[in-house]
């Protein structure tokens, strides 16, 4: 029940993108086409589920126990920087048509924000265990790809319309994403 | 492009012709996020300015002894340094504001403005160059955050700077501080950038 509550609220109620504005970059870079918004979806779903793995065993058997929690910043980004690197080394070897289909999003991956974000997020949850932290962060990463995809999806059709000049390019797209995240606030008191 | 650009062209460019937010469109999530009230903009965006400082400053100097290969984690290693000194400084000293910006100063780090600073600018020109460009692209980011914190705070909350000029149990646009607003906001102001920008070219 609580991993079903935990799941609702990180895909629904508290959006990684559209209610908590993490991973803003990806979600308003790469989301042109539905086709690279789900590869994009993928790659983030299993960065974040590893980085959340590998920073709360850091944290939890490393940085706690030796009393360095104020080094958490450095070490996680690092953590994630080289995981990254790790990833798209093993994907290479040994899963090439997986490495084309996420490959060129991984580099990528480093900077989004969401990545470091949900890792944080995930020490704060109460009753912490790894299990329910590497949970809370594949939910995330499935709430930032319906985000993605939905916003794609539009997208695809407002290539089509006829938007005023000034409005074209940036301005409507924040406009189709704060509607979007208008829908998503329905949500609220659901959990 | 930098080599040409006069000292004053350099510090003023981050301001108008590559405003960090409404032009180059970085650093979009603590613009988003945080930017529920002007003193939250401004503390924020001070916050990195303070970052983006130090780091062009310490990326402009050990420059020529990082090794052009390990340049990139080099650098992020610099600015989580100097993220880390700015969560203890107003964990410390500014607490109200520690607790408003919450999960956001950590992420300060992955903030695409600050390492493309270092990137593009810091590792390629001399350190008094790099401070001007710092202080100009820090600017820009300080202002657009608040303007953009004080239109939602005004149109939100009926108030700037946490000063109230509408009674107290009148109603205000709640939409507005919450987060579809962030991005509607930004839409509409960046709507307006870009019509000055064309204006004036």
């Amino acid at each position: 029940m609580e991993y079903i509550l935990i799941f609702i609220a990180a895909v629904f109620v508290n959006n990684i993108v559209l209610s908590q504005f993490l991973g803003i970059c990806p979600f308003l870079g790469v989301s042109n086409k539905v086709s690279t918004s789900v590869g994009m979806a993928g790659a983030v779903l299993f960065v974040i589920t590893l980085a959340t793995l590998t920073t709360y065993l850091l944290h939890q058997y490393i940085l706690v126990p030796a009393g360095l929690e104020y080094l958490r910043t450095i070490a996680f980004i690092l953590v994630i920087a080289a995981l990254v690197q790790m990833i798209e080394i093993i994907l290479k070897k040994v899963s090439p048509p997986l490495y084309h289909a996420l490959g060129i999003f991984l580099p990528l991956i480093t900077t989004n924000c969401a990545v470091l974000g949900v890792a944080i997020l995930a020490l704060g949850l109460e009753n912490g265990s790894l299990l329910k932290a590497v949970f809370f962060g594949m939910a995330n990463s499935l709430g930032f790809g319906l985000a993605l995809i939905l916003f794609a999806s539009i997208r695809e059709h407002l290539e089509l319309a006829n938007i005023p000049k000034g409005l074209q390019g940036v301005p409507i797209n924040l406009l189709v994403a704060g509607l979007l995240s208008l829908a998503f606030l329905g949500f609220t008191g659901l959990v | 492009m930098a080599k040409t650009l006069s000292p004053k062209e350099n510090f003023y460019k981050g301001i108008l012709k590559e405003n960090p937010v409404f032009v180059m469109l970085l650093g979009m999530c603590p613009t988003l996020g945080v930017t529920s009230s002007a003193t939250n903009g401004f503390g924020m965006g001070v916050a990195t300015l303070f970052v983006l400082l130090m780091s062009n400053i310490a990326v402009s100097l050990v420059k020529t002894r990082i090794p052009d290969k390990v340049r990139i984690p080099a650098f992020i290693i610099i600015i989580a340094s100097f993220v880390t000194v700015v969560e203890m400084l107003l964990e410390a000293y500014v607490p109200f504001l520690y607790e408003q910006l919450g999960i956001f100063i950590p992420l300060i780090v992955v903030n695409c403005i600050i390492l493309g600073r270092a990137e593009a600018f810091a590792s390629k020109n001399n350190l008094k160059d790099s401070v001007l460009d710092a202080l100009g692209m820090g600017l820009g980011f300080v202002m657009s955050l608040t303007l953009l914190g004080s239109v939602r705070e005004i149109l939100g909350n009926g108030s700037i700077f946490d000063w109230k000029f509408v009674p107290e149990n009148a109603n205000t646009f709640i939409l507005f501080i919450l987060p579809p607003g962030a991005f509607i906001v930004l839409a509409y102001l960046s709507a307006l950038f870009n019509k000055f920008m064309i204006k004036t070219k």
